[in-house]
């Protein structure tokens, strides 16, 4: 290729370090032929046209909060009434309802993700490891709304007759698991997202574990250790990556959004039981957007809109950073969709 | 000082706990397929005995006089073609840019964005496109739903798109190189066919997921009671009109949900399940 330009000093380039750095020709033009040029201009052109429209996205939110920020600054955080009548918004009660029932989904699901994603890449013959594996990915394939219509006609019902009650029984001294015993609300919110999430957290850790070494398996079980004992110096040597899977898995509940509105209740109130309604920003956006009347309601939304996207998109962030980690460490090349 | 015995009953629980163990894992994994039989057999038996070839092509009545989904099914086609149309293009492009010149600073920005972007709820996408398209406009439209999925749509088709070219032997763009043919050429003419496979696989896959994607359409499609095909037009989505009637309380509505639900995951899983037939590798 006969892009080795000598570095001849010119008078621009002699001037400061500005004029140094970057050379127009050099990124976009080092073969010299046009095709390749307008080729590479085109690519380039779509990635920061994607780029511009993720500033375009957090800009365009903010504008529009801009009268629900002016009324209300650092207060829409802690305040607890939402009363569209009076005008008065704030949004501690979806902000402790997307943490709670996120809390819940992880509580339930990163065990089981774990013990599935070991199951598949440590103790399953592969035989079975392939068609079962296929299987719980088929779980994530499940659209959101489906996930709500089967929440609130098949697990509603048998939380309410079976669990709920059961739970209220035996551990009612618990603030936890006392009132009324309904079926919606934040314990089936956080039961159905934890369905939801174990698909993309075992994804995740099974890439993960799949990464690590082989050498690392020989030499425990060379030194005499049993499968699990194996399993867990597997699981030592992944550890970030779990982690990183486990933030992604927290990112994706934070933000599920048609499922948990079907099934929580959408009561806007912070309440120690886990029986009663509760409401995620997610879902009071999927409740009320489009009745939203007047600019100050619908700027709160577009707030709430904001808040979530800037969440999401710092768990994912920091997610996506330890599962890289671990993947590029130890070469492993698959991981980091989910 | 440790006695025989008591370096055999160690060896035995250790022992034990393995198999605990193992067996434990081993039920982590039948549940989650558990509740994908329970799942996918709920729809299966309350839908079937919903559906018929009036409700696959009528619109919807009002509560009691039958109605159907024929207008959402056309609607989701609308929707789906006008994101594909936008979405995939451009997340391929994108793909092929961070395949072949992503080794830079703005190239691991892009990549990081991009895939972060994945995990960004749709319902936040929903909200954006609302405040730039449908404030504007005065008007759902389903160009503004089209737009909401093809954004929800790129990243996913830009990242296996990426992955897909990366797999391409590097002796193929070699051998391209050194018969003269300049980078364009070898790229659009070489290692896109010889990654066409993987590409079109990713993008089916993310015809499917948005396919089954409910809240950017809330707000942007919104829905609608008539066949519809003009975009400056709200229009009914399969997705948006089971979540109507999901809510509602209405037992008949019910029914219809479960019907629509059937619908709707035939195609999904029929476009995994092909994927998977055709594809040996893991996507």
């Amino acid at each position: 290729m006969q892009n080795l330009q000598p570095n001849i000093p010119t008078p621009a380039t002699t001037h400061g370090a500005s004029a140094r750095a970057w050379n127009w020709r050099r990124t976009f033009a080092p073969t010299g032929n046009t095709g390749d040029t307008v080729f590479r201009l085109a690519l380039f052109g779509a990635a920061f046209f994607l780029m511009l429209v993720v500033l375009v996205m957090i800009g365009a939110m903010a504008v529009n909060s801009l009268p629900s920020l002016r009324q209300f600054g650092f207060g829409f955080l802690t305040s607890r009434v939402w009363s569209p009548i009076s005008g008065d918004f704030g949004a501690l009660p979806f902000i402790y309802g997307t943490i709670v029932s996120s809390l819940l989904a992880l509580l339930i699901s990163v065990p089981l993700s774990l013990g599935i994603a070991i199951f598949l890449v440590e103790q399953a013959p592969r035989g079975v490891a392939r068609p079962v594996g296929f299987l719980v990915e088929l779980l994530a394939a499940i659209p959101s709304v489906v996930y709500g219509l089967w929440g609130i006609f098949v697990l509603a019902p048998f939380l309410r007759e079976w669990i709920e009650p059961f739970l209220a029984r035996w551990f009612g001294w618990l603030p936890l698991f006392r009132g009324n015993v309904t079926g919606i609300g934040l314990f089936t919110g956080g039961i159905i997202l934890a369905i939801m999430i174990t698909p993309i957290i075992t994804a995740v850790v099974r890439d993960v574990l799949a990464a690590v070494p082989v050498s690392q398996r020989e030499a425990a079980l060379a030194l005499g250790a049993t499968k699990w004992e194996t399993t867990r110096v597997v699981l030592n040597n992944g550890a970030p990556g779990i982690v990183g899977a486990i933030i992604l898995g927290l990112g994706r509940a934070i933000g599920e959004t048609m499922a948990v509105t079907m099934v929580i209740g959408n009561r806007a109130q912070i309440s120690a039981s886990l029986f009663e309604p509760a409401y995620t920003i997610a879902s009071v956006l999927a409740n009320e957007f489009t009745e939203a009347t007047g600019e100050l309601y619908l700027s709160a939304l577009i707030e709430l809109g904001l808040i979530l996207f800037l969440v999401t998109f710092t768990v994912n962030g920091a997610a996506r950073l330890l599962v890289w980690s671990v993947a590029h460490r130890a070469g492993g090349g698959a991981v980091g969709r989910a | 000082m440790t006695s025989d015995s008591q370096i055999k009953s160690a060896a035995n629980h250790r022992r034990t706990a393995s198999s605990v163990m193992t067996t434990l894992t081993a039920i982590c994994a039948f549940f989650a397929v558990t509740i994908l039989a329970l799942i996918i057999g709920y729809i299966a038996l309350r839908g079937l005995s919903a559906i018929s070839f009036q409700f696959l092509t009528d619109t919807p009545k009002p509560v009691g006089e039958g109605g159907g989904i024929g207008n959402a099914i056309l609607g989701s086609l609308v929707l789906l073609l006008l994101a594909s149309v936008i979405g995939l293009p451009f997340g391929i492009a994108v793909g092929v840019y961070l395949a072949e010149f992503g080794d830079g600073r703005f190239a691991s920005v892009v990549r990081f964005v991009t895939d972060t972007l994945t995990g960004v709820p749709s319902i936040v996408i929903g909200v954006f496109v609302y405040t730039i398209i449908v404030l504007p406009m005065r008007q759902f439209s389903a160009f503004a739903g089209g737009i909401a999925l093809a954004i929800v749509m790129i990243p996913i088709v830009a990242r296996t798109t990426e992955e897909m070219i990366r797999l391409v032997p590097t002796s193929l763009r070699e051998g391209a190189l050194a018969l003269g043919a300049p980078q364009w050429r070898v790229t659009t003419g070489v290692v896109l066919p010889a990654a066409a496979s993987g590409i079109a696989t990713g993008a089916m896959l993310a015809v499917a997921r948005v396919s089954g994607e409910t809240a950017p359409l809330l707000f942007t499609a919104f829905g609608s009671r008539f066949f519809n095909v003009y975009l400056d037009q709200p229009i009914a989505s399969l997705t948006v009109q089971i979540y109507n009637y999901a809510i509602s309380p209405y037992d008949e509505w019910h029914a219809m949900a479960w019907a629509a639900t059937l619908v709707l995951m035939t195609l999904i899983l029929a476009i995994n399940i092909t994927v998977r037939f055709f594809t040996r590798k893991k996507i």
